[in-house]
């Protein structure tokens, strides 16, 4: 009842603030509608496998510039494949070579081409023409870099707007003096924080499914999997958000201090979420990626939206957000104690 | 002192400390019910902590406080303070109705319930008139009359209310004093506080406060007449005064 009380009124300040509300639908459509019209690939050493290449041609294969691993059969080479361990990997058929891509990341597609085509120069030189037939695991060679970012900047867009909102109206609550009213009544300490959870939650909803559903049906972007999912995770990834942010206002004095926190909290993630290749940051910096929530948001987009993956694969990332949600909710109603000790 | 009332708030030994700061020093009081006490002092001296304290926001350093002869903080109990702060705490984006409706729905008031007492203690504060408009629309002194409504909606047992008439015109504080004194003949304790020296004449009794000490405690006229001064301001400075001749000699 009084966790209903709390909801009802945060939705009836999204409403009046018609401003905001338009901010964090219109915003991100905007934006995406801006990098689809922009991208549509770096230096990357693809990593190459090669299953039963016959000797003769092999001598005479350009193998530089790759990270090559050999392999028995076309089994082993496909679980590694599926595996991510390698980018792609040639075989020989009846005399003539086909080549199998991963083919979830346009500019690693783009890479592995680019040096199969280099290795087969001296082939091609020799006179011996071959056809060379090209086949994807996921993806198409039709999916441009805009498909691959897509699900990434679907998750940094909810996981920033909600981060700022829901933090800048919580720091209002208790600059106004209005969370020391809250907890002047006999509102317990766990119903502020179940209340902004579902006052927001439903607002994120709504806000998932509209910038989801123009990105996909609008703009085209690649789905393989089930629009269910996508709305699941940016439901998890939202609540992550939420509590960070609002665990966050308590370290602000005004909302200046509160958007200092998007280059520190924000922005870094982007970097660890996969927009940019992992493998190509410095060592000793990749091992953040594990610790921020975009991380596992973006690769469970990423299965759903480019592999087609189903629950089998997300579980496990969700169960993560899911406890970086639950530590957040924690230090929340344990920062709340500051205000009022029971 | 009033030997045939309930007694409703009892301070004893309160002390508080922000870091090196002390900001109340052994606070003893009895509060009983039907009683409008009034917190006289300077700002700065200790009232808003004091008053935090009793509506369990905050928790004293040394010594206890029993509400309704229960120890704070204590959420049952809670429930029977309003409690107004110095600082409005309104949701400006939502309109006085909206706010009152939230208020009311977080202490449990059941709808039809709920309507009436949204009109009553709108009248109170005479603000029927405004009930739909958005608060950001509000005048300073509206803002306060608002907030002191929402502190009546559940009909609480003791009022805790801090700095309650600051912005607000005379003719109106006079209407809302008499709102108070009707609230105090069905039992209902106040606590006010006030740097305002007319305002404290009001009060049944008073305690002063300076620097987080209370150097007097009594009645408007007792405190006057025990200290041969005409007016309150004239008996917080003799106590004010003396307290300081005090503290030269111990040193």
């Amino acid at each position: 009842m009084r966790i209903l009380a709390l909801v009802i009124r945060i939705l009836r300040q999204f409403i009046r603030d018609k401003r905001t509300m338009g901010l964090m639908i219109f915003a991100p459509i905007l934006v995406l509608t801006l990098m689809h019209l922009v991208f549509n690939g770096g230096s990357y050493v693809p990593k190459v496998g090669l299953v039963n290449i016959p000797e003769p041609i092999n001598n005479h294969l350009y193998l530089e510039n790759a990270k090559l691993t050999d392999y028995d059969d076309e089994t082993l080479a496909k679980a590694a494949l599926t595996k991510k361990e390698i980018d792609g990997y040639i075989l020989f058929e009846h005399q003539a070579p086909s080549i199998v891509l991963e083919g979830s990341d346009p500019s690693v597609n783009q890479a592995t081409m680019q040096w199969v085509q280099e290795a087969f120069k001296p082939l091609v030189k020799n006179g011996v023409q071959q056809e060379l037939n090209i086949e994807f695991l996921h993806g198409s060679v039709d999916m441009g870099q805009f498909d691959y970012f897509g699900p990434v900047l679907l998750g940094f867009f909810i996981f920033f707007f909600v981060f700022l909102i829901a933090g800048v109206s919580f720091l209002r609550e208790r600059t106004t003096g209005t969370l020391e009213r809250l907890l002047s009544s006999p509102l317990r300490r766990w119903e502020i924080v179940a209340g902004y959870i579902l006052g927001f939650g439903i607002f994120t909803m709504l806000q998932a499914t509209i910038i989801a559903a123009y990105a996909i049906f609008v703009l085209n972007m690649l789905m393989e999997g089930a629009f269910g999912y996508v709305l699941l995770i940016t439901l998890l990834l939202a609540l992550c958000a939420l509590t960070l942010g609002i665990f966050l206002s308590s370290f602000a004095n005004n909302e200046l201090q509160m958007q200092q926190f998007i280059p520190i909290i924000v922005i870094p993630q982007v970097f660890f979420s996969g927009l940019f290749n992992l493998e190509t940051i410095s060592e000793w910096l990749s091992w953040i990626g594990p610790f921020t929530p975009l991380y596992y948001a973006a690769n469970a987009l990423r299965d759903i939206m480019v592999r087609g993956y189903g629950w089998s694969e997300i579980y496990p990332d969700l169960l993560v957000l899911t406890c970086f949600s639950l530590l957040f909710l924690t230090l929340n109603i344990f920062a709340l104690k500051k205000y009022r000790k029971i | 002192m009033m030997p045939n009332q309930e007694m409703i708030v009892s301070t004893k030994n309160v002390s508080k400390i922000f870091g090196k700061q002390h900001v109340l020093k052994n606070i003893s009081l009895d509060i009983f019910s039907g009683e409008i006490f009034g917190f006289l002092g300077p700002s700065g001296a200790g009232k808003t902590t004091l008053v935090k304290q009793l509506v369990g926001l905050e928790l004293p350093s040394e010594g206890e406080i029993y509400v309704f002869n229960e120890k704070m903080p204590s959420l049952p109990m809670i429930e029977k303070i309003g409690y107004m702060a110095q600082s409005d705490a309104l949701y400006e984006e939502l309109s006085a109705k909206e706010n009152l409706e939230f208020f009311a729905s977080l202490y449990g008031l059941k709808k039809k319930h709920r309507q009436a007492r949204i009109r009553e203690v709108m009248e109170i504060v005479e603000l029927t008139d405004h009930l739909n408009k958005l608060v950001s629309n509000y005048s300073g002194g509206m803002k306060r009359r608002l907030s002191l409504a929402i502190a009546l909606l559940h009909e609480p047992k003791l009022l805790i209310l801090d700095e309650p008439t600051v912005g607000i015109d005379p003719v109106l504080r006079q209407s809302i004093w008499n709102a108070f004194y009707e609230l105090k003949k069905k039992g209902t304790a106040f606590i006010v506080t006030t740097h305002v020296m007319d305002e404290a004449e009001k009060c049944d009794r008073l305690a002063m406060i300076r620097g987080g000490q209370l150097i007097a405690v009594g009645t408007p006229e007792e405190l006057k007449n025990n200290t041969h001064s005409a007016t309150i301001e004239e008996a917080f400075l003799f106590y004010g005064g003396a307290k300081h001749e005090n503290f030269s000699v111990s040193n």
